[in-house]
């Protein structure tokens, strides 16, 4: 998906040494092997002849082990493939978007609300500055999905104080 | 081969039905609207518009999603030509050349070349589907439990290990979306794994909740995350929208030849067009008689590739319809498209529902000529589209995506889940893993443990049936050798280089 075989910014900048994300994403592997196994443990035995249900789950975990063990040696030799510098402050700001989304359908703030939210951070993400506008547009946006996709199409969206307006 | 016909003129009558002309045409066209927005493939395409169809009839709605399906296929390569933002790596070879072209000011040959390329290479290759199906039910009717299960170990491996950059990358794809396969409640025994006393878990991962998650959401952090890096321009179409003599002449035998690597590789449980599309482009640069001009807009590296990256997505459909085995992120989405009616492909479909199958077998015959008539002409509202801001389209895009999830779950478990992934499809993008086998091991992976343990149960718990069944023994034995081989060369490489 997105191996566009670009240059990063620091070009062989991996090398050789030791890579502190590959290290991270091995330990997850692993962690998420011992889940699987803990999960499985607790499942009551069956006297179903072949496989039970705690069987698969064994099974993969085997596998998600070895992954961690090739995924750490390729960090131990800085195998990873080079990345591209990154700016963090965007990535918060749509995570904060989609918080938010959460956060307002959970208290029932409606569908309008919710999306407008995400839609407004989103923008802002992506270099916007004019807040007001954005949730003018956003609000106009999200209000005509709203009615197409809830009055039109008769799919139920969740409906807070401005939905019961319209 | 009568029965073929007589069963293609049903699907005919089925699918040239007013109702369904309409679904096919709504989708042709949102399929293409969504697919020509930057950044979306057709994976994403069909995970977007899934919820839009759940009110529809079954027959109804795979036909609108064989519309869809093209669709979003042929928005891809406009994206690819006319901004260089393939939405998928198999229309890379499209936007090497294309791109240029369009820079050249030769848009609109590209994009006709593109349109009529895809057309051709679509309709051969949706005839060769409609001919190896049947065949294909015929043997696939015989396969037991464990054959099912050791042609499953084929896709999973040549799915992730084989063809990617990576073994263990793509290995490790595979087997988180295996692990997100396990959650929920067991259909053999009611029994709920991974749950954590969530009530939500208990129904499992919901299949586009994970795509549009990977896909959109991870997509767009991903873009956010590095938009301080050069922009993409959009090329403006200038000139003859037309294609002349000589680009027809140059451009049938490619799409022949395209449509021969595609069709073939998409139809083997190989997966992904990246092959197919790469072989043919390179092909075209050894045949050409205009060598100079390539990589610097070849009007053959498009014709080519375009018409192999349709090839091979009618191909994906074999094993899809006559196997239940999806070889692609696209294929697997339309596999949740049919699992949302209950419906699971393979041969008894075939035999219970006909009017489904062929019905949406012709429909892609209809789809493709629809696009063929609809996108030049249409061309300018697509390159309008293309022409959105990027805060607004990112913003509208995360929209509608979440909209999917809160229509069909608004739960804020679901829409955690939806936020959860699409972190992890960014980190996915940034580490280079692989994203379409997490989408195959979820879709897959309950299905094969079934088969398997069908197979174990047959068998009163003797795991010997795996290898007494000749046709098992043998695909696992190909899964075997797709498994190590790509470790085996690489050692190899490394082995040689230490050479030198």
């Amino acid at each position: 998906m997105s191996s566009e075989g670009a240059p990063g910014d620091h070009p062989g900048g991996a090398g050789r040494r030791v890579d502190r994300a590959g290290l991270v994403i091995a330990a997850a592997l692993a962690a998420l092997a011992a889940v699987l196994v803990w999960d499985a443990n607790k499942l009551p035995a069956t006297s179903m002849y072949g496989m039970g249900p705690e069987a698969m789950p064994v099974v993969i975990a085997v596998g998600l082990v070895l992954l961690a063990i090739g995924n750490l040696i390729d960090a131990l030799r800085g195998n990873l493939p080079p990345r591209e510098s990154m700016d963090p402050k965007p990535v918060w700001l749509i995570i904060v978007g989609l918080a938010l989304l959460i956060g307002i359908i959970g208290f029932g703030g409606g569908f309008i609300l919710a999306t407008s939210a995400l839609f407004v951070t989103t923008s802002a993400a992506f270099g916007r500055r004019a807040v007001v506008a954005d949730s003018v547009i956003a609000l106009v946006l999200t209000t005509l999905i709203y009615l197409a996709f809830d009055k039109l199409l008769t799919l139920s969206l969740p409906a807070g104080p401005l939905e019961r307006l319209l | 081969m009568i029965d073929t016909f007589a069963a293609l003129a049903h699907g005919m009558a089925v699918a040239l039905q007013p109702m369904n002309l309409l679904y096919a045409l709504i989708g042709v066209f949102l399929g293409t609207a969504v697919g020509v927005l930057p950044g979306i493939g057709p994976a994403l395409t069909v995970a977007l518009l899934l919820p839009v169809t759940y009110k529809l009839d079954p027959g109804g709605s795979l036909i609108m999603f064989a519309g869809i399906y093209y669709g979003g296929m042929y928005g891809g390569s406009t994206t690819a030509i006319l901004i260089n933002t393939p939405g998928e790596s198999a229309s890379m070879a499209t936007a090497l050349e294309g791109n240029k072209m369009a820079k050249a000011g030769r848009g609109g040959p590209a994009l006709a070349t593109s349109a009529i390329g895809s057309f051709v290479a679509g309709t051969i290759a949706t005839i060769g589907l409609a001919f190896l199906a049947p065949w294909l039910v015929d043997f696939a009717v015989r396969f037991g439990p464990e054959d099912y299960f050791a042609l499953m170990c084929v896709a999973f491996v040549t799915v992730s290990a084989t063809f990617g950059d990576s073994p263990v990358r793509g290995l490790t794809s595979l087997f988180i979306g295996l692990t997100l396969g396990l959650i929920g409640i067991d259909k053999l025994t009611g029994q709920a794994r991974l749950a954590f006393g969530i009530p939500e878990l208990l129904d499992g991962v919901e299949v586009t909740t994970l795509a549009v998650g990977l896909f959109a959401v991870g997509e767009a952090l991903y873009v956010a995350s590095r938009r301080h890096h050069a922009e993409e321009k959009l090329e403006p179409v200038r000139g003859s929208l037309w294609m002349t003599r000589e680009d027809w002449k140059r451009s049938w035998k490619p799409w022949l030849r395209g449509t021969l690597f595609g069709f073939p590789i998409g139809a083997l449980p190989a997966g992904g067009a990246e092959i197919p599309t790469f072989l043919s482009y390179s092909t075209e640069r050894r045949l050409t008689k205009h060598p100079e001009e390539f990589g610097k807009g070849a009007i053959e590296g498009v014709a080519g590739p375009e018409a192999a990256n349709n090839a091979s997505a009618a191909g994906t459909l074999v094993p899809l319809l006559t196997l239940g085995l999806p070889t692609s992120a696209t294929a697997a989405m339309m596999l949740a498209g049919f699992q949302q009616y209950g419906l699971n492909p393979g041969p008894l479909l075939f035999a219970e529902r006909p009017d489904l199958v062929w019905g949406l077998i012709a429909s892609l015959f209809i789809a493709n000529g629809m696009l063929l008539v609809l996108n030049l002409p249409l061309v300018g509202l697509w390159v309008r589209l293309l022409a959105i801001p990027q805060p607004w389209l990112y913003a509208g895009i995360l929209v509608f995506a979440t909209m999917g999830t809160i229509a069909a779950k608004p739960s804020v478990v679901e829409l955690s889940m939806l936020a959860g992934f699409g972190i992890m499809g960014f980190l996915m993008r940034r580490f280079d893993f692989p994203i379409a086998p997490v989408v195959i091991g979820l879709i897959l992976g309950p299905i094969a443990e079934s088969q398997l343990r069908r197979a174990l149960a047959i068998s009163l718990g003797d795991p010997m049936v795996l290898l007494q069944s000749p046709m098992s023994a043998t695909l696992l034995g190909i899964a075997l050798i797709a498994l190590v081989a790509p470790f085996v060369l690489k050692e190899l490489r490394r082995f040689k280089a230490n050479e030198d």
